[in-house]
């Protein structure tokens, strides 16, 4: 009961708060009114049973308390034509006829007139449904930080004009583009062991694919998602940093590579072939043994015209490297000049360990630890300077 | 909505400046048909900002200096209002603006009433 419970909330959530916003035009109002009907549901629905058409159920219990908190508001003048507005239109209230307007709230919360922060506490407070607290919690922020960034960007919604809807044809691409990078950008800082905000931006992904199929690059991303997250298990031990070459293969989640080829399979039948569909063919390349290095550095270069970054070309280069040997891998390396990055030094200095080039090696993995604060990977290349001096 | 949309030049009129013919009629041409855009009421021109005055009152004392409240490349170069559905019909105006594309900016500020 209270496991069902807690799927219909995360379910519905995103959806209620969606049509609120969409008909009260005030994120606040809707927000305060979809946590009132939640928790009235919480208290009522354990006793009374979850009602057969929950979702109707929670909109419509929203929307008296919405309407409620604009009759009892003392700013009378805009309140009541707010009201008027949201009166006159009429919300279906069957489950199956109440529209999904998550994507319109998507679109809203990551529009680029929004700092990008905004944007990702935005999409996993509406969308999500997670509180300020726990948001704050796994950006590492004190929570009234948190709450100060999200009231700050519905005020603006609001004040500057924001649109509430999907983007027009001409604009779609390059809104489409951005809402994938916060996802994907939730999924990264989740990737480092905050697993709650992984498994959150593949929910979303997968909320993403469901209402827009027809994008190679939704796909892309859920199935990249898929794919790395079905290593997370194996990505540390003890705490420390295990490289896809020693992970312990049996504890991939197959079940999760597999859905993730799945939709991989689907991007590349739609004739697929953007950046996220090519990371995602190259994560579901590295689950394979033998890895396939060849294809992987094509994959790579591939991904290297289309978006120019040095940091693909490193990873061409760890590839060329399995391919051709470590003095491949170094000349595409020296060409790079991303002097300040540490994977850089730290990949030189794995090739050039390699080769047996001690001293550069050592010289390479002192120049990526000083580079690195964080704790797990320091430690990996303190070991490494270790087992280099003996 | 009502925006004050607000141009900053920048770089814009020295490197207007240094464009051929073609392209600066081009410049004028642009500029000419955001005034006639449908939801646009223009400003007065706004001269050089090297001959704008700064006014402060101090202590009931009326204190001027020569030039703009900011630096000559961060001063506002000129105001249009404009009536749109939204911000992104805004933003479509204001990347029309030829300051702009050359080194300078546009800011879009929503109307506000504060009393």
């Amino acid at each position: 009961m209270v496991a069902s419970l807690q799927q219909v909330f995360r379910e519905e959530w995103g959806r209620v708060l969606a049509i609120l916003i969409g008909f009260l035009g005030d994120f606040d109002l809707a927000e305060e009114a979809a946590q009132e009907a939640f928790a009235i549901a919480a208290e009522r629905w354990p006793r009374d049973g979850i009602p057969s058409d929950p979702r109707a159920w929670l909109l419509r219990t929203a929307r008296n308390r919405a309407t409620d908190h604009v009759r009892r508001s003392r700013v009378l003048s805009s309140k009541l034509e707010l009201l008027a507005t949201s009166e006159r239109q009429q919300v279906p209230m069957t489950g199956a006829t109440i529209p999904d307007e998550r994507l319109e709230l998507i679109f809203t919360c990551c529009h680029p007139a929004l700092a990008l922060e905004a944007q990702v506490a935005l999409t996993l407070r509406t969308l999500g449904g997670l509180t300020t607290a726990e948001i704050a919690r796994a950006f590492l922020v004190p929570e009234p930080t948190m709450a100060q960034r999200l009231v700050r960007a519905k005020r603006k919604i609001k004040a500057a004009g924001i649109p509430f809807r999907v983007p027009p044809p001409h604009l779609l691409r390059e809104r489409l583009d951005a809402v994938l990078a916060v996802v994907y950008l939730i999924f990264n800082e989740g990737y480092g062991g905050r697993d709650e905000l992984a498994a959150e931006a593949i929910w979303l992904g997968r909320a993403l694919a469901q209402l827009i199929p027809d994008d190679p690059e939704v796909r892309g991303l859920l199935a990249l998602m898929l794919l790395h997250d079905s290593r997370r298990e194996t990505r540390f031990r003890d705490g420390e940093v295990v490289l896809l070459g020693a992970q312990d293969r049996s504890k991939w989640d197959t079940r999760q590579i597999a859905a993730g080829r799945a939709e991989l399979e689907g991007a590349l039948a739609l004739g697929g072939r953007g950046p996220y569909v090519l990371q995602a063919a190259i994560a579901s390349l590295h689950a394979e043994t033998p890895c396939d290095w060849v294809q992987i550095a094509a994959l790579y270069g591939e991904l290297y015209r289309l978006t120019g970054s040095p940091v693909v070309e490193l990873n061409r280069a760890i590839a060329v490297a399995e391919t051709e040997g470590p003095e491949g891998g170094l000349a595409i390396l020296d060409r790079l000049g991303l002097d300040d990055f540490r994977y850089l030094h730290s990949t030189r200095a794995e090739l050039l360990r390699r080769l047996g080039r001690t001293d550069e090696a050592r010289h390479a993995y002192l120049r990526a630890r000083d580079l690195t604060d964080d704790g797990a990977e320091r430690r990996f290349l303190e070991r490494r300077l270790t087992e280099l001096a003996t | 909505m009502t925006y004050v949309m607000v141009i900053y030049q920048g770089d814009a009129q020295e490197r207007q400046a240094a464009l051929d013919e073609e392209e600066q009629k081009q410049v004028y041409a642009d500029y000419q048909a955001i005034n006639q855009t449908p939801g646009v009421t223009t400003m007065p021109p706004m001269g050089r900002p090297d001959n704008a005055t700064t006014v402060r009152v101090e202590g009931g004392k009326v204190l001027t200096t020569d030039g703009p409240f900011v630096g000559m490349k961060e001063a506002v170069g000129g105001l249009f209002i404009l009536e749109a559905d939204d911000l992104d019909a805004a933003i479509e105006v204001a990347a029309r603006v030829p300051a702009a594309r050359y080194g300078g900016a546009v800011e879009i500020r929503p109307s506000e009433v504060y009393w």
